[in-house]
């Protein structure tokens, strides 16, 4: 890493790179520095869209996962739908929230919603149906109900899968708030992104970059966290 | 010794499980399996049997079957004179598989204790069970019963499971290969613990292994399955003393029983 940060200094030191295409680590350090009250403010706006964007995208896609697992019929009739929705890039949708949502805080919750939804789906129809064969012969020879099946079984060995999803949907949450401020806002990381980019102040346009980054580094922690107190067991192991 | 098994042994109580005729076949068209076929015998109250064969050749879809896992092709099953199906939902029967089956997310005792969180309410609450700390003692798990089960050790794991399934006090204990992933020396112990909880009870046992000792050395009668689809070679009675202690594994006559038992194994 910091071999990195110098060979990068030394690059734009020895070849004389203009500042305004790549500014050199030290600058970018400078643009923190002097702009850190203005980076922060406008994290918040983000964090708040994409932390929204989290909750909702995976709570939707995981009673969807439960209602795909109990009904067979419907899982075939609209997980090509969720696949289509997937396929139309993110950046196609945003502008068509905007129209529906309006220019407050809801479109780019909606865009950080919507990016979280589908590996979250997957990862959870997966985990729901990943249960130990045996331990369902077990829950039968006990005459266990749907349910009890759900509340004893399936939903604990589907946390593992979950949290693997949470944490791809942590980082994409943050990207899917981006791009909904580059619709249209005139706070948020992603609007100083576009500021920074108009202005040519490169510099800063990296250092908004790095908050960004470090932003979905943040989330992804605490979510990581989170899964080692949550998951206690070694799921690979079967007992 | 316990009266119970006396009388079992003589089988003048109505039988604990009767098969009449069972064929089980998986699958249809060309590539249909016939695992058993034509199974015809019953299990006495209180006895203690045990299915064996070769590899592959139907046990545990037979004790499925007994289980209300799955549902002969042909045949009828009584169960106390009952369907399955009725004596699972009145826990007349519990299993015991080959892996412990536990739920790694749960301690000790919270999977001891899971009969009684799941399935029928008025079952759970009919008061004929007993405390799952009661049940660990039995099997001398009290100790553990905060602990989680990766942190167990095979055999452990097992007589956990094994406590699960005598916490609801089953008349009829399932047994599927229950120590035969667990090397010889804890497999004997768990031989001598069973047949001590076995003998305290007015339990009746049905277990499948593929040891020709451990068969003879648990049993009062050996089923002998035949290869592929599978029928009743022969039933054994084993001439040993009811009380057997683990000195007995190493006595002469268990080789002259498993020697009876390979002579009806090879003619199938
Ligand atoms: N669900 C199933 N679908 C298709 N075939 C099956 C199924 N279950 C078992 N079989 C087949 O039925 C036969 C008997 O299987 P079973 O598991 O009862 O044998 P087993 O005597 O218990 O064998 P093992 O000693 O290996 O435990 C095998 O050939 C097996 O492949
Ligand atoms: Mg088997």
């Amino acid at each position: 890493m910091a071999s990195l940060l110098t060979l990068w200094q030394l690059i734009c030191a020895g070849f004389a790179i203009p500042e305004y295409l790549v500014p050199s680590p030290i600058r970018v350090v400078g643009a923190f520095r002097e702009d850190w009250a203005l980076l922060i403010s406008n994290s918040v706006p983000t964090i708040t869209e994409a932390f929204f964007g989290f909750l909702i995208g995976n709570a939707i896609a995981i009673s969807v996962a439960i209602w795909f697992v109990y009904n067979k019929i419907f899982e075939e009739m609209y997980y090509p739908v969720a696949i289509l929705i997937k396929t139309i890039p993110i950046v196609a949708i945003a502008p068509v929230l905007k129209i529906i949502l309006g220019n407050g805080i809801e479109p780019k919750i909606a865009v950080a919603a919507l990016i979280c939804f589908f590996p979250t789906l997957v990862n959870a129809v997966r985990g729901f149906r990943a249960v130990n064969p045996n331990l369902m012969e077990l829950m039968h020879v006990l005459s266990a109900s749907r349910t009890e099946v759900f509340r004893f079984v399936r939903f604990y060995g589907a946390l593992p899968y979950v949290f693997s999803a949470f944490k791809i949907s942590v980082t994409m949450c943050v990207l899917g708030a981006i791009v909904g401020e580059w619709i249209g806002a005139n706070k948020g990381i992603g609007y100083i992104l576009l500021q920074s980019m108009y202005d040519f102040d490169t510099p800063r346009l990296f250092a908004t970059i790095l908050t960004a980054s470090l932003i979905a580094i943040g989330g992804f922690t605490i979510v990581s966290a989170l899964e080692k107190i949550v998951i206690s067991w070694d799921p690979g192991e079967s007992i | 010794m316990n009266a119970t098994h006396a009388e079992a042994g003589a089988g003048n109580s109505a039988p604990a499980i009767s098969l009449r005729n069972i064929k089980v076949t998986f699958g249809g068209g060309a590539k249909a399996v016939e695992a058993i076929d034509r199974i015809d015998f019953d299990v006495a109250d209180g006895e203690f049997i045990t299915l064996i064969g070769h590899s592959g050749c139907g046990k545990s879809t037979l004790l499925r079957v007994i289980a209300d896992i799955i549902q002969p092709t042909r045949g009828s099953v009584r169960v106390f004179g009952q369907s399955p199906d009725v004596a699972r939902r009145k826990r007349a029967f519990s299993m015991v598989f080959q892996q412990s089956v536990l739920m790694p997310w749960a301690t000790v005792l919270e999977n001891v204790r899971l009969p009684f969180k799941v399935g029928p309410k008025a079952i759970r609450a009919s008061g004929t069970s007993m405390d799952a700390l009661d049940a660990l003692r039995l099997v001398d798990l009290d100790g553990f019963a905060d602990a989680k089960p990766t942190a167990l050790s095979g055999g452990m794991r097992q007589r956990v499971a094994i406590a699960r399934a005598l916490v609801t006090r089953p008349r009829i204990l399932l047994m599927d290969e229950p120590f035969g992933a667990l090397d010889e020396l804890v497999r004997d112990a768990l031989n001598v613990e069973l047949l001590k909880i076995w003998r305290q009870s007015d339990m009746t046992v049905v277990f499948v292994t593929h040891s020709l000792q451990e068969a003879v050395f648990l049993s009062q009668r050996v089923v002998v399955l035949s290869r592929r689809p599978s029928q009743v070679e022969g039933i054994l009675e084993i001439d040993l003393p009811t009380k057997r202690t683990l000195g007995l594994k190493d006595d002469s006559r268990i080789g002259t029983e498993a020697a009876r038992l390979r002579a009806l194994l090879d003619a199938g």
